[in-house]
């Protein structure tokens, strides 16, 4: 079972990404691209435990009817460059209301965890072969300017 | 000027630590190349040509004694003794180590500075004029607001991996200084019939490979609104920029794909969310960041009749008409301290200029130093009976060339000498055209013209809005240079138009020469080259060049 990142943690974790756009999963427990689970919303919820991931140019807005039935979300980054997946965790967040496991996906870097936490992201699958030493990214700051999830007011309001 | 309470301290300490940890990680090999590259970009470091470049923030250009005399020992600690004045008001180091970066970085925050976001894709240093709280045609300060964009945007969380890299200017006074129309965004003081203040936000400008001017979305946004409509607009460009190709990843090509009116929709969309929430400015936070910028403790001196005082000497009378600007309050001066020695790249200075400028600004002022994206140093705040005497020591310091504003004011980027992206020089084109028109007569003669050299597309020395702009070309690998005429910055900003077929570097002085005779020969009494060339064209310039 593959470790990842949860809430400052390292822990074992079972979800596994689906990547098929056509081909369904067989049993619950997977993470499915999101036009799988726009065509086939009731097959997915039959099968148990389901999750949907954004790819990098699909807008949170899309998930903005089906957040209650979701047990985790995931935002794909394609490269750890793109910083789209930045947009759409305060979106998930402070815009649609999702309150369940945010889960970053795919080539981030470790150098990244202290923004997408305040971005709303709380759970990582980030490949590294040292996850223990990679928790101490979270505190690379320990105050910042911006409100964020984690601090709902900006500095000059708390100064 | 603003100074540090223990959050900002931390803040920028922490952030010193975290790149240590960083550059040893990657010393160590746990972070790739590709990882690294926008960790040490966003701290300012480049892997140039012959060494890394270092590039230092100097927020909207504003400086004092202590850090002038601290950027002057960490050039002689870590480089080679000098430093350059870049087009974004920054300071560069041409010849820092790797390893030795963060030991940098924790001099710089001694002095309050750091390297924060002075490259990569994410929002850079904000620019502001580079006479702002002394202009005589101010508005309104802009620095506090810029201050509170620099806090906003540093370390913002997300928006630190944008599609391309954003920049931000503000402009107070009637005349642009700052380029606003150029900038992704570019904002402007305005005062309404009331009094109140508020601002016209330009969004979508920039030079490069595709110069567009900005378009107005927001003509009279309050100032409480300021940061979350700069949020929304933020927030659009990060999810809907391109990413497929970084030539077409600025904000300008956005909003020139969407149509203005269709980004403004987007933006007030998402605006709509966060409007008078926490973002939303107080009074209280604004007061805050104008209390670091009440006026110093002017005397009541009287006005100064510059006619007499000019007549010390010629030369000093020259440097006075050129180098000094008007002052908001009597009996003082706005001084420009000319980095435009020929033979030296224009913006460098030495680490023994910057110790004895640290100087002249306590002498002559308030210990405060401006530096300007014409890549000059300004003293703001200079008693009239007082010039006379500094002209002296800046005759001999050699930053009183009395050339401000003429076509000696050259600014040009750092070129194939220094730069790794560039595809030719521009230092010795810089340097060529100096020694051309070395004639001081003639070149107040021709009045006022800015031009600008960049060695490549990136448009550092900002070519599109030079009066003249001369743009490095690479032709089978030969440096070729080409032309443009009638650029201008300003509120009524224009692009150049190209001449023609590039030229080869020994051509350029030459061609310059035929441009501004056709200027002379068609001129009315006290026409700008701006002016006639935008009253004859360029049709007249391009028979006498390629004739």
């Amino acid at each position: 079972m593959p470790n990842i990142i949860k809430n400052k943690q390292v822990c074992d974790d079972s979800w596994q990404v689906w990547r098929e756009t056509d081909i369904l999963p067989s049993s619950g427990g997977y993470i499915v691209p999101l036009t799988l689970w726009k065509a086939h919303k009731e097959e997915l919820k039959s099968l148990g435990s389901i999750a949907v991931f954004l790819a990098s140019d699909e807008s949170p807005k899309a998930l903005a009817d089906d957040i209650a039935e979701l047990d985790l979300i995931a935002v794909d980054f394609p490269k750890f460059a793109d910083g789209r997946g930045f947009s759409y965790g305060r979106e998930l967040r402070e815009q649609l209301g999702y309150t369940g496991e945010l889960r970053a996906i795919g080539d981030f870097i470790r150098d990244q965890l202290y923004f997408l936490n305040r971005c709303g992201f709380n759970s990582f699958a980030l490949e590294t072969s040292d996850l223990e030493e990679s928790l101490a990214s979270f505190n690379d700051f320990t105050e910042s300017y911006q409100a964020g999830i984690d601090q709902r007011l900006p500095l000059f309001r708390r100064r | 000027m603003y100074t540090y309470d223990h959050f900002d301290r931390q803040i920028v300490s922490q952030r010193v630590a975290q790149f240590r940890d960083q550059t040893q990680r990657y010393l160590d090999g746990k972070i790739t190349d590709e990882q690294f590259l926008p960790l040490r970009l966003q701290n300012g470091l480049y892997i140039q040509r012959l060494a890394p470049m270092m590039r230092i923030a100097v927020p909207y250009g504003t400086l004092s004694a202590t850090q002038l005399r601290k950027l002057a020992s960490i050039s002689r600690k870590y480089d080679k003794g000098y430093a350059h004045i870049s087009t974004r008001q920054n300071v560069q180091l041409n010849w820092p180590k790797l390893e030795e970066v963060p030991d940098i970085l924790a001099e710089l925050l001694e002095v309050e500075m750091h390297a924060v976001q002075t490259s990569g894709n994410c929002i850079r240093n904000t620019t502001a004029d580079q006479f702002s709280g002394v202009a005589a045609d101010e508005v309104e300060d802009a620095r506090p607001y810029c201050e509170i964009i620099r806090q906003w945007s540093t370390f913002h969380p997300e928006f630190a991996f944008l599609p391309r890299k954003f920049k931000i200017a503000v402009c107070g006074s009637e005349s642009d200084r700052v380029a606003i129309m150029m900038h992704d965004i570019g904002l402007q003081i305005v005062h309404d019939a009331n009094g109140e203040t508020a601002f016209k936000v330009f969004v979508g400008g920039g030079l490069g490979r595709t110069p567009v001017i900005g378009s107005l979305i927001h003509d009279k946004l309050e100032p409480k609104h300021l940061l979350t409509y700069l949020e929304a607009i933020l927030r659009v460009y990060n999810q809907l920029g391109r990413r497929d190709n970084k030539f077409k990843a600025r904000i300008k090509i956005l909003v020139r794909a969407m149509g203005a009116e269709t980004f403004k929709a987007e933006v007030e969309k998402e605006w709509a969310h966060i409007k008078d929430g926490d973002l939303s400015l107080s009074n209280e936070e604004i007061d805050r960041a104008k209390s670091f910028f009440v006026p110093p403790s002017y005397k009541t001196l009287p006005q100064q009749d510059l006619q007499a005082l000019a007549l010390e000497s010629a030369d000093f009378a020259r440097w006075l008409q050129h180098n000094t600007h008007e002052h908001k309050v009597s009996g003082y001066r706005i001084v420009t301290l000319a980095l435009k020695t020929v033979g030296v790249a224009p913006g460098d200075i030495t680490a023994e200029q910057f110790e004895a400028v640290a100087d002249l600004s306590e002498r002559y002022g308030f210990g405060e130093i401006r530096s300007t994206h014409q890549q000059n140093l300004v003293l703001p705040d200079v008693q009239q009976t007082d010039l006379f005497a500094l002209w002296k020591e800046l005759v001999e310091l050699e930053v009183a060339s009395p050339t401000v504003g003429t076509l000696n004011d050259i600014i040009c980027c750092p070129g194939g000498d220094f730069c790794s992206l560039a595809n030719a020089k521009s230092i010795p084109i810089a340097e060529a055209i100096q020694r051309r028109f070395d004639d001081i007569d003639y070149v107040y003669d021709l009045g006022e013209i800015e031009l600008n050299i960049s060695g490549c597309m990136n448009a550092c020395g900002h070519h599109h809005i030079g009066n003249i702009g001369i743009l490095g070309v690479d032709k089978k690998g030969q440096e070729f240079y080409q032309v443009s005429l009638g650029g201008s910055q300003g509120l009524d900003a224009s692009l150049g138009s190209i001449l023609g077929p590039s030229f080869a570097q020994d051509e350029v002085p030459n061609i310059i020469e035929k441009v501004l005779e056709t200027y002379v020969d068609l001129r009315q009494p006290e026409e700008r080259f701006l002016d006639t060339f935008r009253r004859v064209g360029i049709d007249p310039f391009k028979e006498r060049a390629y004739a």
